[in-house]
């Protein structure tokens, strides 16, 4: 996708304040399964955490916790604008989640699930907006089919509108390519070069090629 | 001030989304409206020419209407996690106005049902209204305090298991005051009272209600966030 168009769509953007992210001594435990423990990163605008590890090492559970749907059971997650740490809900309004097992709305249309959302962000869409979000995921005259109707990959591109509509500083990718074909791929690699100019990524995925977007690494299940 | 408008403003847009989703599934209405209506058409069949006193009328309409809750309202939330749209939900509103909205959408639901089976229970059943206005008063903050309960109930369970049981089994409880006070307004109602002997009724629900809806908005980012 061309780069360097002026800051108006969903997925443009530029740095206008300095976020930092900080997992500090984060762990996990469900009963007596440790999922993770003492976790510690740190990642500023600009940069991507890219976080890799076997199946069931945890690295959706800690993308959850970063962004405060589950509580760590130690440790913290620090995310700062311009040195001040943000709330728990000043976090929430300012992140933007895609994950293969957190769906969108099936029963509305693909333009309804953008409409609701930028409304919960209290962000209402213009039509011609959310237009132009649907074009830039590839979703172009698609916007009034329901979205039970979609195919897995273009529920997957809806999600990145959603996700960006509200144009987090924070956003999270879990298996980001999953279930999306080379374009859909492109797509991808775009928004998370855009969003190095807004704010900062954190991405989970077991894919070499995307491990190779992080500029730093965070292995779970190895004790890095 | 703008804080409040955008709150109150994402409750609606999470009422009449679920509004959306049911009037295109009709899944809620189509559980609690079957089962109101067939309950009643297989009581008032059973009956014969026979028919009820005023006093086991009103008890038989709250049951009714408590059962058929139970039967549907709380999809609100366990659709939510079946589906897995919840944890876009608990990224993008607050959780009060998920709350909010949820209820407004029980609330409504619960109104539709009645519009239903109100006319089908007075011509079925041969009910006769001695104070319709106090019966309605009853009706409406009955409702307010059932709907409240459900909602808050209906989101503790959707995260376990057998939901449908545990549904029924918690909100009884929580119920029986409800329960107990809007029969007995029923009654007086039905049977003719004046406002002034169902009042006594109407403020133990008016208060039950406002007890119930504070508390479950105080709770509910407790219930709803994950741990």
């Amino acid at each position: 996708m061309p780069g360097g168009k002026p800051a108006t769509g969903g997925l443009e953007g530029s740095i206008s304040a300095v976020y930092r992210l900080e997992l500090q001594g984060v762990g996990k435990r469900y009963g007596r399964l440790r999922v993770f423990q003492n976790l510690t990163a740190e990642v500023q605008s600009g940069q991507v955490l890219a976080v890799a590890g076997r199946n069931g090492s945890g690295k959706s559970t800690l993308l959850r916790i970063i962004a405060g749907l589950i509580r760590p059971t130690w440790g913290q997650v620090l995310f700062s604008q311009d040195g001040r740490v943000l709330s728990p809900e000043e976090r929430r309004r300012q992140t933007g989640l895609v994950a293969v097992d957190v769906s969108l709305y099936g029963e509305l249309t693909g333009w309804e699930n953008l409409s609701f959302f930028a409304c919960l962000y209290g962000r209402p869409l213009l039509p011609e907006e959310g237009e132009g979000l649907l074009k830039e995921v590839g979703l172009a005259g698609r916007g009034d089919d329901l979205v039970q109707n979609y195919s897995s990959g273009m529920r997957q591109r809806l999600k990145y509108a959603c996700a960006l509509l509200h144009r987090p500083a924070l956003l999270l990718l879990d298996e980001p390519g999953a279930n999306l074909d080379e374009a859909g791929r492109a797509i991808v690699e775009e928004v998370i070069a855009r969003q190095r100019r807004h704010g900062l990524v954190v991405l989970a995925t077991n894919d070499p090629g995307e491990v190779a977007y992080g500029d730093v690494v965070l292995h779970l299940g190895e004790g890095k | 001030m703008r804080e409040g408008w955008l709150w109150l403003l994402a409750a609606w847009a999470i009422c009449t989304k679920d509004f959306r989703a049911e009037f295109r599934t009709r899944y809620a209405l189509s559980a609690i409206g079957l089962f109101a209506i067939t309950t009643l058409t297989v009581v008032s069949f059973s009956l014969g020419p026979f028919g009820l006193s005023r006093d086991l009328l009103g008890a038989l309409l709250w049951v009714v209407l408590f059962f058929s809750a139970m039967a549907g309202l709380s999809r609100a939330f366990v659709h939510e996690e079946e589906a897995h749209t919840a944890p876009a939900l608990r990224l993008a509103a607050p959780p009060g106005a998920v709350y909010l909205g949820k209820f407004l959408f029980n609330l409504f639901l619960l109104l539709a049902l009645e519009v239903v089976v109100l006319p089908l229970f007075i011509v079925l059943m041969g009910l006769e209204m001695g104070n319709p206005g106090g019966f309605l008063l009853v009706l409406a903050l009955g409702d307010l305090g059932l709907a409240g309960v459900t909602t808050v109930v209906a989101a503790m369970v959707a995260q376990a298991g057998a939901r449908s049981a545990l549904f029924t089994v918690l909100s009884f409880p929580l119920l029986l005051p409800l329960l107990v006070s809007s029969i007995e307004g029923t009654r007086l109602a039905l049977q003719g009272a004046g406002l002034d002997a169902v009042w006594p009724s109407l403020q133990v629900l008016l208060a039950y209600a406002v007890a119930l809806f504070t508390t479950s908005l105080a709770l509910f980012p407790l219930i709803w966030t994950e741990r």
